[in-house]
Parts: structure tokens; sequence; C-alpha cells
């Protein structure tokens, strides 16, 4: 293949390197600097996708970010696929591959061209919802096939090789754009010297001065461009980071920047000869004051056929022609309502190649340009536009016609242009995107014919984004916009840069036109589109009108305008303005377009930065981790926490199960002497003269009388009487207590205490502090646990000294330890308490003294199945923010004749809390001792009721017991206290019905006599 | 993602150092026992919901842990003041334009006044240790 359009000269590409690439399956060539737009058009690819609802062939039509057809997945390897990159927007690199996302099997034989055929020549908006609904199950089938036909590319489906990450960045200006405006802005700004970000989404920075025809200060403007650049390259103060798009303006000036580091050189980093750098990386900005200097994008006309490969917005062939070399076509036809749009004719013929014409809509043009064009020997057309287009794979004629644009009809006879390819101009639109982010409302501007930012807080304007487009005056805007900015930043000295010189252009106004009229009424003229990505045509615009959609924001939904990846760049103000005649209104009566994040795509990698993988929740582990991994426990996530679930051992050369290690476990506990490490349980520690009195508001149980030494079980409720904690809290000194909360209930305990302690009581003396991590916790516990104890300790444990719910400190294993005689088990226990770093020596310690006793390491599921025996609860399993302490039959536990009305007190006495029929605790047991209840499993009392069922409560805990050899739960059962003995049905969902008989809680030592021994 | 003036720290910092609270300024009956189930109701599970000035109580969770009031514009994300517990807004919805017309930002450039007013000092009294 051979680069039919490229010139011979000119453009700002390299065509010394060669770079080969590979497009829908055949190879290319183009050179370094070019896209992979440029690059196709260079070769003279026309088609380069099929259409998401009609399936019709589509060319490039733009040349920036604004592109709608040229939608391409990337990548060589299946770990590297991109999809929806914009051609306009990819750099090209040797060995690229890309393919068209739109039209499977391929974009020439398109296997969907059927439905857009479908139903003659016409589907309405709507066609989707209407044709495939019925029946509605297959829906999941038809949708698998038009999503692959209407190709919205694909993820990739191995894991992506390359590494992305995240920078806080803080500026005190940041300039998003760098065309004339932004360049100024960035200069004023710096040069006062405010710390400046300047970002730009294209490869190079320069903007709309690396394809214009003007000179600044004598010179081409491009080089004033490269010279501004490399003064603000030389600053300290001013990061350039160019191939970066500002994708998402947030709160208080808060804009995230996409930033792509190796995309330009291959599809993985590694391939661009970078291996473990970062590919891309977002910038999250917190800015002092935002300029934005977005500029603008140019509008199409809208008229017959528009979509043909070989329609292109005008100023894209400035583009390829004075960036890249490439002159897309021979003879060129433009329609317009506007001078800048004679550049394109200009250029075009300068490159060599025929202008047939340009059409002007206006009667008596007579600007500079224009006249410029004349004097070429350019045919100008007045008070006309092009009607049609011609051609299907590529443009063949342009059919002109004089058109009345006030009374939205045609005038004169159709003359047919022969032509391959048409631009058009209908004016520009302001970028005004990121300015809408939070919220914003655009305003419309008649003078300008477009709509510009509404007033942003921190946000200033610059250039186009505003209307201000001739070079010389956005030029001057830009350098006081950027002392304004610094200056609003706190540079008080901020002075705009002296602005080059640029010459004054007469322009001749432009007029309003969007739609050009057809000789056919609009609804039988051929298909005049409006947003292309989404396949939206005038006709279905103004349909949906007439069904009665009158907002913009019910047509957009309707028709799916402006739904597309590319966000309506080029087609919102032509549907709006579409909309706004059909139902005789003005534009900014319609509504305005509000913007969303992100501007462009942003790849998932960016987003989620270093976020994945092992970093993407930390891990908490205990002092004893490594001990828990070299004797093969497997983990249980508890919170942030890895703890120990079970720690199976080999038998007759057989790995355990976990029902087996679980009830080898409970045995040893409770025959023998096991070990737990409890170090993840919430500790936070307490002091103050009114500790005490803040523990007596806060627990439901009393604390008046606990004396140092003693510990007690506390429950915790939100002031709506709901349990939220529970947790054993001990008396360290008169005026310091240790309070343990559940693993996962820690922080919010401790935010709880905060709460209370800072908004509703600051005059009572009391701090507090978590000090979870420093305390290891090893529950030595079993009928054997003594023993092993008086082993390692010098603290006496006479069970008369040392009684249960007292606490004494001294040496363990000759480490300083606090050890608390509370029992999760029901046995006999010794919760160990050391500072963490000496944590593995004591249970080392232990553990050699244990032998003798077959010391046996238990992990969660053990300690579950031994404290539901008990019936001892979980907050969160056998609890859920609606269970009061009654509801768990603990009234012992619940001071009503406190003095001080502690949080939760009140709620217990309304009707609703105090009612007899609320769900309570209750014990299960299977009739059948093999059955292991489902946990969430539904009671009912009648199994033979009729759908729905009376639903009862239901099973929060269920686990089989080894000492009772049989299966037993813990449920919330309506009125429960009351139906012992009763047997109830769990009716599960394969059909079988399990009966329970409803029993105490305790199902174990009810007595409790075992940890007291 | 906010931009929040912690006013005991003196400082701007990230929204990720923060979490919000719910509404400021809730009244706890100071005799629970004395008031009747429907204002217990009310107290426990009714809240104001406006659109525009809102005072909520927020917490700087991963900094100095204290609780504060923070004036916002539910419609514009706006935050109009910060101030400490225990006084009262300067801006309220009933002198929002007053306060906006007067301009109400801080010189720094930033956007939230901590200009408040004092109403019960105990509050911010630190406690002996």
């Amino acid at each position: 293949m051979t680069q039919s359009n490229r010139l011979n000269q000119g453009g700002r590409i390299d065509r010394s390197r060669r770079l080969s690439f590979t497009f829908n399956g055949q190879q290319y060539v183009g050179f370094a600097g070019d896209t992979l737009a440029s690059a196709l058009l260079a070769n003279g690819v026309d088609v380069v996708n099929r259409s998401f609802k009609y399936s019709r062939p589509r060319g490039i039509a733009a040349a920036g970010p604004e592109e709608p057809n040229a939608i391409v997945q990337l990548g060589a390897s299946e770990a590297a696929q991109v999809p929806n990159v914009r051609a306009t927007q990819q750099a090209l690199y040797d060995g690229l591959v890309a393919r068209g996302t739109n039209g499977w099997p391929s974009v020439q034989r398109d296997v969907m061209s059927w439905v857009g055929k479908l139903g003659g020549s016409f589907m309405p908006p709507g066609f989707y919802y209407k044709t495939f609904m019925a029946p509605a199950s297959m829906w999941m089938t038809y949708e698998k096939f038009i999503r692959k036909g209407a190709g919205l590319g694909r993820a990739p489906t191995e894991a992506d090789p390359d590494i992305y990450d995240h920078l806080n960045q803080h500026c005190d200006v940041l300039v998003i754009g760098a065309g004339p405006a932004g360049l100024a802005a960035a200069l004023s700004a710096a040069r006062a010297g405010a710390r400046v970000i300047l970002c730009d989404e294209q490869e190079e920075m320069g903007g709309s001065l690396l394809d214009s025809r003007e000179s600044i200060d004598g010179a081409p403007a491009s080089a004033w461009a490269e010279q501004v650049v490399a003064e603000l390259a030389g600053l300290a103060n001013v990061t350039l980071l160019p191939r970066t798009t500002a994708n998402g303006y947030h709160d208080h000036n808060f804009v995230t920047l996409h930033e792509r580091r190796t995309e330009h050189l291959a599809d993985t980093a590694a391939g661009a000869g970078r291996e473990g750098e970062v590919r891309a990386r977002l910038h999250r900005v917190r800015a002092g004051r935002v300029v934005l200097a977005s500029g603008s994008h140019e509008r199409p006309l809208v008229y017959a056929n528009n979509d043909v490969p070989g329609n292109l917005v005008a100023g894209a062939i400035s583009v390829y022609i004075r960036r890249y070399g490439v002159v897309p076509g021979q003879r060129l036809v433009i329609s317009t309502n506007n001078d800048h749009a004679y550049r394109a004719a200009l250029d075009w013929q300068e490159a060599g190649r025929e202008v047939v014409a340009v059409v002007d809509s206006r009667a008596k043009p007579d600007g500079d340009l224009v006249e410029q064009a004349r004097d070429a020997g350019i045919r100008v057309i007045t008070g006309s536009a092009v009607m049609e287009a011609t051609g299907s794979q590529r443009v063949s004629g342009a059919k002109v016609v004089a058109i009345d644009t006030e009374r939205f009809v045609v005038t004169g006879k159709v003359e047919t242009l022969e032509c391959d390819t048409i631009a058009s101009s209908g004016g520009y639109s302001p970028v005004v995107h990121l300015a809408s982010h939070t919220g914003k409302r655009p305003q419309w501007r008649d003078d300008l014919l477009g709509f510009v930012p509404g007033e942003v807080k921190g946000m200033h304007f610059a250039g186009g984004v505003h209307g201000v487009y001739a070079l010389g005056e956005t030029l001057t805007d830009g350098a006081d916009v950027g002392a304004e900015a610094a200056r609003a930043a706190g540079f008080e000295e901020a002075a705009a840069m002296a602005v080059p010189e640029v010459e004054v252009r007469h322009e001749s106004p432009t007029s309003a036109l969007y739609q050009i009229p057809h000789e056919k009424p609009p609804l039988r003229a051929p298909k005049q589109f409006v947003d292309l990505q989404n396949d939206v045509t005038a006709a279905a615009v103004e349909l949906a009108t007439r069904e009665g959609f009158e907002s913009i924001e019910h047509v957009k939904r309707y028709t799916a305008l402006g739904f597309g990846t590319d966000q309506g760049k080029l087609g919102n103000i032509n549907g709006m303005a579409i909309a706004a005649r059909c139902l005789n209104r003005s534009i900014p009566e319609v509504g305005t377009t509000v913007f969303r994040p992100n501007y462009t795509p942003v790849s998932f990698g960016a987003i989620v930065g270093r976020h994945c993988r092992d970093l993407f929740d930390p891990e908490r582990y205990t002092a004893l981790h490594q001990w828990h991994v070299e004797h093969g426990a497997e983990f249980e996530d508890v919170g942030q926490w890895k703890r120990p679930w079970y720690f199976p051992r080999r038998v007759n050369g057989k790995r355990e199960t976990m029902h087996e290690a679980v009830a080898r476990e409970c045995l040893a506990v409770r025959r023998g002497v096991g070990i737990l490490d409890a170090s993840t349980l919430g500790k936070i520690d307490i002091q103050g003269p009114d500790a005490r009195e803040f523990l007596g508001r806060v627990y439901t149980n009393k604390w008046a009388k606990l004396a140092p030494g003693r510990v007690r079980y506390g429950l915790m409720c939100k002031d709506d009487g709901m349990l939220m904690d529970d947790g054993t809290t001990s008396c360290l000194a008169e005026n310091h207590f240790l309070m343990t909360t559940t693993t996962g209930g820690a922080a919010g305990v401790l935010e709880w205490l905060e709460l209370w302690h800072q908004t509703e009581w600051p005059e009572l003396q009391v701090y507090f502090n978590s000090v979870t991590d420093h305390w290891a916790t090893m529950t030595v516990t079993g009928p054997d646990a003594r023993k092993l104890m008086s082993e390692v300790t010098d603290i006496d444990l006479d069970r008369e000294q040392f009684k249960f719910m007292d606490w004494k400190e001294g040496k363990v294993a000759g480490v300083p330890a606090r050890v608390f005689r509370i029992s999760f088990t029901g046995e006999l226990a010794f919760e160990i308490n050391v500072q963490a770093n000496y944590a593995m020596h004591v249970w080392k310690a232990l553990f050699a003294h244990g032998e003798k006793y077959d010391l046996t390491p238990y992990g969660t599921e053990t300690m579950h199945v031994l404290r539901a025996e008990k019936g001892l609860i979980i907050v969160g399993q056998d609890t859920d923010g609606s269970v009061t302490p009654e509801d768990l039959g603990m009234h012992w536990a619940v001071g009503y004749d406190k003095p001080f009305s502690w949080i939760g007190q009140r709620a217990l006495t309304r009707p609703d809390t105090a009612r007899e029929d609320r769900k309570q605790l209750v014990g299960l047991k299977p009739k059948d001792p093999k059955v292991v209840l489902e946990e969430g499993a539904q009671i009912v009392l009648d199994p033979e009721q009729k759908i729905p069922m009376t639903m009862m409560g239901h099973v929060t805990s269920s686990y089989y017991s080894p000492v009772l050899e049989s299966g037993f739960a813990l449920a919330v059962l309506k009125g429960g206290r009351n139906r012992m003995g009763e047997t109830v049905y769990l009716p599960m969902s394969d059909g079988t019905v399990h009966q329970a008989e409803v029993v105490s809680t305790v199902f174990i030592d009810p007595k409790g006599e075992r940890q007291n021994v | 993602m906010f931009h929040i003036f912690c006013p005991y720290c003196q400082e701007y910092r990230e929204e990720e150092e923060f979490h919000p609270s719910g509404q400021a300024h809730l009244v706890r009956p100071a005799d629970p026992a004395s008031v009747s189930d429907e204002e217990w109701g009310d107290y426990l599970f009714f809240r104001d919901n406006p659109r525009g000035i809102h005072h909520e109580m927020w917490v700087h969770r991963l900094g100095c842990r204290k609780f504060f009031n923070i004036t916002r514009d539910t419609a514009t994300y706006e935050i109009l003041e910060t101030y400490r517990m225990g006084e009262q807004p300067s801006i309220t919805a009933a002198n929002a334009e007053v306060r906006r017309e007067q301009g109400v930002q801080t010189a720094d450039g930033g956007w939230q006044t901590v200009g408040a007013q004092p109403e019960n000092s105990r509050l911010n009294e630190e406690t002996p240790s």
C-alpha cells in the first residue's frame, strides 16, 4: 500500500521514520508523528467502521476527541486490548494493531446490515425497545448479538500486564488546554511565580496554533507555540503534562487528569521498552484556581447522507493537511455558514488538489478569508448549501441548492457537483464540558450561536471556551485571565504577559444554520445524521418531538442523542436546534445540556491505579500471623484482619476437612486445652476521673461498683435501643478501664465514644485511645488450662484467689502480662494480654509447655461453635440492628434503675420495642441430629400453609456440635421464649422441610459450672 | 471531592480524611424519661433534608478525631463555613443571601469561613488532664 494521500512535504511528521501498523487485518505504513486517523487517511482508507444502529459504512469525520466514527479496539495481544479508542487521538507507533469496534464480523460485509434495512428505510427511535421486547425472556439473547453487532468494544479476557498509579497534586493555577489561550494564561501565571500545571490532551502542545495559517510576530503561529512551551518547560514552578486529558472537574476545584505515559509508544509499557514503568496515571489535582482553556469544537451541518465516508468537518481538513501532510481526497466541496471554513479551501488548494466550490449559506459573505478564496479562483456559491451527499462507500457528489433559512425550505434548482469530499462547518461549540461537571448549566449566547460556561466558583475561562475566537483576542484574553487567576491565588503582583502582534482579520458574521432543508419533507428525505456515533437522525429528533418529548433531556433519552462515548460532542447542539425548530422555540427554551465526567473514556487501569491485586484492600495481621501460616492455618477475613479459621492436620496422610478439623479442635477445648489468637478484638484504653460515669452512660448495665481487678461484660446500644456492640471492660484502676469490642466494630465504637463525649457530655473528663495493636491476646481455655498456665506464670491461679471475671497482672513466660479470667467457650479460660512484640515468644513458650497436654490451636470456626453451644451471641451475626438486649434475653445486663438515662434506655419503653411478640433469641434443635440448619433459613409454624407463608423468624447461627453429636442452632423467633418445646418448620429451597424443637440458647453446661472449675 | 477546613486543625484537608455524621445541632432531650414517645421518635428518626443551606456534623476521622459542624449548600455542594462543636453557624438559611452579598469567603482564596458565634463555651474548654 502506498500513502496515496500523503503530501511530499509539510506537516509536523517525521518522514524518515516509517511505522508499520495493522488495521482491520490489513498492513499499512505511516510516519512518526501521525495519529492512527491521519495514517489511515494517508493510506486512502475510507471505511473505518459500521454504524451503531443502521450499519452504514463510516469514515473519519473529525481530527480530535469529538470524532464519532473512528472508534477502534486497540491491542496486538489479548491482554493489551483497549476498547473505545478514538483513532484521531491515538498516536501511531510501530506494530500498532487496531480494528473498528463496530461491524462484526467485518466492516466491509456486515451481518447487521439487515437490521438497518428492516422496516424499509426508516428505523424509528425506540426501535430496539419496540422490536426486541417480546418475549422478555429472549432479551438477553437478542442483546448479546445486538451488542456484538453494534460493537461497543470489548474488555480483554486476560489480565492487564501493566501498572497504573495515582498522583495527588496541588497547584496554584491549573491550566486546561495548551492552545493559544492556555499557553498565554500559563505563561502569565508562571511568570508571577504561581505553581502552574498545564495539561493538554494532544501529543503536542499548541492546539489550534499547530494548524493555523496565521502568523504571530511575523513568524508561523506554531513557532510561537514552540517558543512558549520551551520557556514553560524551563521554569521550576511549572509542570507540563502533555497527553493528559482533564477528564473530570469535581467539587472545590478538584480535577482528575488522565495522563497517558506509554500509550503513544506501544500497547504495553514493556512493548515500549519501558518495562515496569507506569502506563497511565491519574493526577488528582487540588487547584487553587482553574483556567479552562479548552477551546471549541466545530459543528458539522446536518444534511442528507452526511455520514457517507468523505464527509468531514471543515477544520479537520486543515488539521490533516497542515499537521500531518495528508489531503484526505481529490475534489472538495465545502458547505459553510461562516468564514473560518474558507481556511480549509485555501489549504486544500495549496496542497495541489481541486476545490470544486465553497457553498456559503450567507447572501453576501465578504470577510478577508472569503476574498482570499475568491482571489485564488475558488468558486463561491452564496445563499446555498449542500443539501445531500451522493455515494455509498465514499462521497461521489454534492447536491447543492439555494435555501431560505428563515422558512426552512429550498428555493432553487438542485445542482450536483462532482466531488469525493464534502467539508461542512456550522460554526463552533465551546468545549464547556468541565465547567458543567459540577452541575452549572451553560448559557446560550445568540451572538456566538453557542453555549458558554455558567459561572463556576474558582474557575476562569480563557479563549474559545467562552467565545473569544480571533487569534489576537485569544492571546490577550489568555494572558489577562492567567494573571487574574494568579492574583486570585494570592500572587497579587501578577501581570498579563506582553501579547505578541497578530494581524486583525475582517470577518463577516456567522449565520444561524444547523440543519439544511431538503427538497423532500424531513421524514422522507435520505437520512440526515445528527449524532453519528449513536445513529440519531434529524427525522428521529423530529419524530420524538411529535411523540410528545418536549424537553431536550427527554428527547435525548428517547433517541439516544449524545449517549455515545463521544457524549455528542459534534451532535448535541444540532439536535437541540432541530428540536427547537420543530417545537417552534428558541434553543435555550428547549433546555441546556449538562455534561458529566468523564470528558473522554478513561481506562479502568488508570481509575484503579495501585488499588488492585494485593493492594486492593489493606490486610491486617496479628503478631502471631507467621506461626499460623507455618502451621497450615486456613484464614478467614474478619474486617481487614486475616484470622486463622481452622488448623487442618494431616491424619493418616490425608489433610483434614474443615468439619474434621473443627470437631477435633472443639473436643480438645472441651476435654483438654486449646488456644486461640484473639488479638484482633478491639481494645480501647479509657482514662479519666469521669471514665466510670461515662461507661455507665454508654453501656446498658451498671459500672458504678466495678472494682479494680474486676471485669464485666457490657452491652452497647444505639439511642434507638438496638444492640450495636458488646464486649468486656476491665477496671485497671479507679480511673482507668480497658474496653474490648468486636473485631469488626473497633473503629466504629471508638468514634461512637468520641461522638457522645464531644457532642453531648464534654464536661466529663475522659479520654479514649485505641490500643488494639499494642496488645496481643491469647486465650488458653479448657479443663487443663490452669495446669498449663501454672507452668508459665507467677500469678496465683488459685480459683478462690483468681476468680471468674477477675484480671491480674504478672509475668507469663517471663514477660509482663495482664491475664483475664474471661470465657467465650464456657470452659475455664485465661486471656493473656502481652505487648504485641512479645507475643510470639509467649505463644511458643505455651506450646513448649503445652505439648504434654496436647495444646491445640483453634480458629474462628471452632470459636463460633463453642460460643454458640453456650448461647453466647456474636453481634452482627445473631443481631442485625433490630435486636434489643431484651430480645436476646439479656434482661440481667440492663440497668433500668441507673440514675442517668443511658444510651438506648428511653427507646426500650417505646411500644414497638416493648412488644411481647418481638423476635427473640432461642435455640433450635433439629429433630434429625444429622441436620445442620442453613443460616438464614426462615422459620414457619405451618409447613402446609400456601405461599406466601407466615414467616416467624430465621436461623442466625448453626453448626454441628461434636459434643452433642448433633446439629444445633441459634435463631430469632417471634415470641420465641414462650414457645419452648414447640416444633417449628424450616422449608428449604429444594422442597424439603426440616423440623426443629425450640430450646434454650444454652446447649452445654446450663449452670455455667465448667468455666468456674 | 470536598476540601474541608478543619476548625480544630486550622487547615484545609481532603474529604478522604473526614466522615459525615448527620445533621448538626440535634438536641437530645435532657430528661428522656419525661418526653412522649412521639417526641422521642422525632429526636431519633426525623431529620431535615433541605435544598440549600444545611448544617451538618462531620468528624475529622483520620486527623484530629474531632467532631465539628459544616454549613453546606446541598444544591451547589459549596461549604460556606465550618465551626466548632458548641458554636452556632454565622450563615443560616434565613441570612444566607445577605451573608453571600457581604462576601463570606476568607481572604486566602479559599471557600470557607471559620467565623462562628460561641454559644456554649464549655464545649471548647480543654479539660485539665
